[in-house]
């Protein structure tokens, strides 16, 4: 990979689901997962035709199309980290800046990355949303077809050094989501940040791959449970 | 001016028909007998522009005997009392409450019901000092109820002011309590002194029931001076003036009536018809000052609540969308506006023209503007058909929010009394309150200056700058409020609903205004 340079799935003007306010994100292409449940599965390889090849400057020029609307920047993915050389350089170019330093940078990660990449990473971010597939690491190798380990050094990592904005939780019916898994899920996140925000994210079968598209997707019934057990576990702020 | 119904019936229609209150009954009756008079005399050439509909007065009446848009300085009243309502001066809150309730019963207006409240929290500060939060709260919303029952037509109007204080605080809670139609609320957004705290505030309070607006108070302080106030649907004009007359002009129909490409639209059609729309205003203004004598007369003036020197006219414009769309196909291309990079400065072309025409056209009694017309982008009435109001996107083919908002805010600074889009916004909005926040506050840095959204999922639309609600619509026929007639109408006739699930149902012919 050269330097100052990243393959790109997309890039949105506006998002308001992608951390605090109204950001830019950046789709990076290419994810260390292989998730069944993954609702965008051609980012998956880090190579394809259908990704862009952006310099830094390219996407700070379209930053400063929606320059006056936004309150930050989100870097996503795919798996925003596997291009950590380019992320850092975008961050630090924005910091940078003049006209954009004001910007909050925040990354969403399925926290699948060593802990020197987050060393490098955190003076320039501003926060992180961290995807938790699911605690058990034997389902999350029958999920994702990777250990979690580093996933939760990361997010014991970023909570320490106080860059964890928001933990989320995609819930699969019959996958991910009984009772007991959502008490285990938020105990031990309460023992790592006691001021945990966590984001339930409902798994639709829009756009995932056709081994996945059997499951059943989320009810209005099942967010009413997973809201009600979360919260009596303890966690208050739950977006 | 050409009438689609014979008088009598339509006489006998409002008398008759079960779905009007009897205050819509004698509104409808006075409007009739106006229309019997011959319309102030305007050349041949105009007369036949107002037959096909390529210029518009707006169903004003051909008569008028009050301005059509009037701001009366409330602030004089409640400090210097009344002569003509023997009224002392305002001593305590209960009192200005009430003197402001006779005061609206008492101002006269096109609809019948004023378009303008007042700034409510800037005139009611002065009187709460000593009032606990519990006795406002409950003050307020009597008054608020009153204002509702007593004046119900959604182009009823109040503004707040862009520092956030103890009653425009109380106002949006109650808004988010009474979920009414009335009164419309605009907030004035300054980019320092209005607090991230007061818009969160009130960007709840839009999800709640489509309330407030928001406006660009730099901008429109710029253009209007520090006494300005935006009434009726998103008209900004000053207070103790307003707006004589407001009279439109179809730019889909003015490319339809010439018969040539960009060059020729630029050189002879568009100049020919802004000037018979000049004309219209012009005869109209002499009439309602010359002939009626209202500017001499009424006691808002006598007593200093109303200006003739703080007026002008509201030279209106609408159907760009079409207009543009239609220049495009004449010179064989197939661009469309909100779409594409040429149409968008075309229609930019076009509305920058008509901002310099009608800056350098003096207009009789408009000194309020340095004797020339305000222009105003004109949201429509329920009667248009296949026309999109002012500079707006027409509805069903609107770009992404980031598009959409870079295609029509260019636009918004040359049109000092009034400007507006309608944006649809989904729930996620509500889950991030602040990111409407920002492009609220990106949208006036871009040079908007007029903000308002309608979120899918509550009660409420607005229509063409107006709200009903759609819980109304579906109770049809028979609403307390006369603007939901006009919205039904507008449902029925140009989809503004296809935002929403359709759900309606009745249309009602009446040619009223509804800017």
């Amino acid at each position: 990979m050269r330097a100052h340079h990243a393959q790109v799935a997309d890039v949105i003007q506006f998002s308001w689901v992608d951390g605090p306010g109204n950001r830019f994100v950046l789709f990076l292409q290419g994810c260390n997962f292989n998730c069944l449940a993954c609702h965008n599965p051609q980012t998956i390889p880090l190579q394809t035709p259908l990704a862009k090849d952006y310099s830094v400057g390219d996407v700070l020029e379209k930053i400063r199309q929606s320059l006056p609307y936004i309150t930050g920047v989100t870097v996503s993915g795919g798996e925003a980290t596997v291009q950590h050389e380019f992320l850092f350089d975008l961050f630090v170019a924005i910091k940078a800046a003049p006209d954009l330093k004001h910007l909050t940078t925040f990354i969403d990660s399925n926290g699948n990355a060593e802990k020197h990449v987050w060393e490098i990473l955190l003076p320039v971010t501003d926060g992180v949303m961290l995807d938790l597939k699911v605690l058990n690491n034997v389902k999350h190798l029958e999920l994702t077809s990777s250990s979690n380990t580093a996933v939760l050094e990361t997010l014991k990592f970023l909570a320490s050094r106080g860059k964890l904005y928001e933990v989320r939780l995609l819930l699969i019916p019959g996958q991910n989501d009984s009772n007991e898994e959502l008490r285990e899920t938020a105990q031990w996140l309460l023992h790592v940040d006691a001021a945990v925000r966590v984001k339930i994210n409902s798994f639709m079968t829009h756009g995932v791959r056709a081994s996945s598209r059997a499951w059943a997707e989320v009810t209005d019934e099942d967010r009413l449970r997973y809201r009600q057990v979360l919260m009596e576990e303890g966690i208050l702020d739950l977006a | 001016m050409t009438y689609m119904f014979t008088p009598l019936d339509d006489i006998r229609a409002m008398i008759t028909d079960p779905k009007y209150t009897y205050r819509q009954r004698v509104a409808g009756l006075a409007n009739l007998a106006e229309s019997l008079l011959d319309p102030p005399p305007v050349s041949e050439e105009c007369s036949a522009a107002l037959e096909k509909r390529i210029i518009c007065d707006m169903y004003e009446g051909n008569a008028p005997y009050r301005p059509r848009y009037l701001l009366p300085d409330y602030d004089v009243v409640l400090k210097n009392g009344s002569q003509f309502l023997e009224l002392p001066p305002a001593k305590d809150l209960d009192d200005a409450l009430a003197f402001l309730l006779i005061m609206y019963s008492q101002t006269p207006s096109i609809t019948g019901y004023p378009v303008y409240f007042g700034d409510l929290d800037t005139l009611l500060l002065p009187y709460v000092d000593h009032v606990s939060d519990d006795e406002l709260y409950a003050k307020l919303k009597r008054f608020w109820i009153s204002l509702d029952r007593m004046f119900p037509d959604a182009f009823a109007h109040t503004n707040l002011s862009p520092v956030y204080n103890r009653v425009a605080r109380t106002i949006l809670a109650l808004e988010r309590e009474l979920l009414q139609v009335v009164p419309n609320i605009s907030l004035k957004v300054e980019p320092i002194l209005t607090s991230n705290e007061y818009l969160l505030d009130a960007v709840s309070t839009v999800f709640a029931c489509g309330k407030p607006h928001f406006i660009n108070d730099e901008m429109m302080q710029q253009d209007l001076g520090h006494d300005y106030a935006a009434v009726s649907c998103y008209n900004s004009l000053k207070i103790g003036g307003g707006s004589h007359t407001l009279v439109r002009i179809n730019l889909k129909e003015t490319v339809l009536a010439g018969t040539g490409g960009v060059d020729e639209f630029f050189a002879s059609t568009l100049p020919y018809y802004l000037e018979l729309t000049a004309q219209l205003m012009e005869s109209r203004i002499k009439f309602l000052v010359e002939e009626s004598h209202f500017y001499t007369s009424h006691w808002l003036v006598q007593e200093g609540l109303l200006f003739l020197n703080k007026f002008s006219a509201m030279f209106g414009i609408f159907g760009l969308a079409e207009g543009v769309n239609a220049l495009m196909e004449r010179e064989g291309a197939s661009d469309i506006y909100g779409h594409s990079s040429r149409a968008d400065d075309l229609a930019y072309r076009i509305t920058s023209t008509i901002a310099a025409w009608v800056a350098n056209r003096p207009m009789p009694y408009c000194d309020g503007n340095d004797g020339r017309a305000f222009l105003h982008s004109q949201s429509g009435i329920d009667l248009d058909l296949d026309v999109t109001a002012g500079t707006r996107i027409p509805i069903g083919t609107e770009p992404p929010l980031f598009e959409h908002l870079k295609t029509v805010s260019r636009h918004h600074h040359l049109f000092a009394s009034g400007i507006s889009d309608v944006l649809s916004f989904d729930d996620t909005a509500v889950k991030n309150p602040q990111a409407v926040v920002d492009v609220i506050r990106g949208a006036f840095k871009d040079g908007m200056r007029d903000f308002t959204f309608n979120l899918d999922s509550n009660d409420f639309i607005r229509i063409t700058g107006y709200l009903v609600r759609k819980s109304d619509l579906a109770k049809m026929p028979s609403a307390r409020h006369g603007s939901t007639y006009l919205g039904a109408g507008s449902v029925a006739d140009s989809h503004v609903d296809q935002r929403i699930v359709k759900r309606v149902m009745s249309h009602e012919s009446s040619p009223r205004a509804s800017s």
